[in-house]
């Protein structure tokens, strides 16, 4: 991230904060039950999910801060927390 | 030597305090106003409304909003959007809009706001004290004082100039006593639309929120940037400190009006006693040094014009040959039982090879007024302390034992 005069940076810098590494939970994603209904996309704070082009999704790690949202709201419990080791 | 203060009589006005605050916003050509009146700050705010209402500022809205919260915040989005911004409030409205004041300087929006300076609750008080304004010290806002209302007119169209200037980029508050000089008249000279348009040339912002050219304000900054966010914002307030001393000489050569630029001396020159004070009491404070003076007392005035950024080298240039300092605070540090002038005094001063006493009075709470024989008896203790070279401590004074 690049500081301009007057403590304004450029656009486009959440691309930059990569939030994945605060997670204590991890979102683990079953393709068998997904309905692609798109709430997890939708509901997800931080954009960490992405449409595939089959309609699936991908999680993208980096910036997922393990919430939980997408999980507590999959109409067909698609998505499991677990707990991340590290 | 500071320059000859030149005032045009022809051209004076009796008007209230409030109308020269709301008459030089008015020609400073501001684009977005918002404020929600607060007692004192309420005829700036009504003013400023009427001037809105006859069409005489033109380019100009007025957002209406249910509280100072909103009334700030409301200003960090136009400011951002290149707006030239400006804002009043006092005591609890200023308490309410914390938050957004660090947003504010955070992302470095030159936003100027009047503090028509009350106490704070509890127990109510409208009436005046240093309060409120000092315990928004550590917010990254400017913040200058005024010791009558022509200076306080014509420190709002510096305040501009000082916030926008492309290396501060820095929000101002300019800070008036309330109802001693929001609500007093005084024959004043108004500040000129000419003269201004000459002094304060539009505000060229130098990032606009643009969709065209994007830009994060206030971004999220992990602990790999933030640090390096407050250092530049603390760079940007040293370099005010030169900024509003240029501004004040430049404001003298276009108007002739001169009131110190970060500090003001008045009879320091062969000064043993200096008092230290901001506000409205200075006034009162030189009419007790002229008269002090007829019986030989040795008696100067330190005033402070700008609390933020701390001027720590003006201050010690001008106490450097004092033998006794005294501090005039109208707040309190609770728990420190100090005021905040005298704290920060006191600490510009350690390390260096000044090591004269120095005392504070925390006089003036809650508008009680100060008299003339109590800065009299204030400085009847520093003569002592010079005698004795017994130091006092810091000290409320003037209480009423009677309800203790």
């Amino acid at each position: 991230m690049k500081i301009l005069p007057g403590g304004v940076c450029e656009a486009g810098t959440t691309r930059i904060n990569k939030t994945g590494g605060w997670r204590t939970f991890k979102p683990v994603y079953d393709y068998e039950k997904c309905i692609k209904c798109k709430l997890c996309e939708l509901l997800c704070p931080d954009s960490s999910i992405n449409p595939r082009d089959d309609g699936f999704f991908e999680f993208d790690y980096d910036f997922c801060k393990g919430c939980g949202i997408c999980a507590n709201e999959c109409p067909k419990d698609a998505i499991d927390m677990v707990l991340e080791e590290k | 030597m500071a320059p000859e203060n030149k005032i045009d009589k022809e051209k004076m006005v009796v008007v209230e305090g409030s109308y020269a605050v709301a008459h030089a916003t008015k020609v400073c050509r501001p684009n977005v106003i918002s404020a929600y009146p607060i007692t004192p700050q309420t005829h700036i705010v009504e003013d400023l409304s009427q001037f809105m209402a006859d069409g005489e500022i033109p380019n100009c809205e007025y957002i209406n909003v249910e509280s100072e919260f909103s009334a700030l915040s409301a200003l960090v989005g136009a400011s951002a959007a290149g707006a030239r911004c400006y804002s009043a409030t006092t005591s609890q409205g200023l308490e309410l809009m914390h938050e957004v004041l660090f947003n504010i300087s955070g992302m470095r929006l030159p936003v100027v706001m009047t503090i028509a300076n009350r106490a704070v609750s509890a127990p109510i008080s409208i009436w005046n004290d240093h309060q409120d304004a000092i315990s928004q010290r550590d917010t990254g806002w400017l913040q200058l004082y005024a010791e009558n209302t022509q200076e306080i007119s014509d420190m709002t169209a510096q305040a501009f100039k000082i916030s926008e200037d492309k290396d501060i980029l820095m929000p101002s508050m300019v800070c008036m006593d309330g109802f001693i000089l929001s609500h007093v008249y005084e024959p004043i000279v108004l500040l000129e639309q000419d003269l201004t348009d000459e002094f304060l040339p539009a505000f060229e912002p130098e990032h606009v929120l643009d969709p065209k050219n994007p830009m994060s304000f206030g971004a999220f900054a992990d602990p790999n940037y933030y640090t390096e966010f407050r250092y530049l914002q603390e760079q940007a307030m040293q370099k005010s400190l030169k900024k509003i001393e240029d501004v004040a000489n430049e404001f003298y050569d276009v108007y002739g009006r001169y009131y110190g630029g970060l500090i003001d001396e008045y009879r320091t020159d062969d000064a043993d006693i200096i008092i230290m004070a901001m506000g409205s009491i200075i006034g009162t404070i030189k009419d007790v040094i002229d008269k002090l003076r007829d019986r030989n007392v040795k008696v100067g005035l330190l005033k402070v014009r700008s609390f933020r950024p701390f001027p720590v080298e003006a201050i010690k240039g001008a106490l450097k040959d004092a033998k006794v300092v005294v501090v005039l605070d109208k707040n309190i540090s609770l728990g420190l039982n100090e005021g905040a002038l005298f704290t920060e005094t006191k600490s510009s001063l350690y390390n260096t090879k000044l090591d004269m006493p120095i005392i504070g009075y925390m006089v003036g709470h809650g508008g009680r007024d100060i008299k003339v024989d109590l800065i009299e008896k204030i400085v009847d203790d520093a003569k002592e302390v010079i005698k004795t070279g017994i130091t006092i401590e810091s000290q409320f004074t003037d209480l009423k034992e009677e309800l203790l």
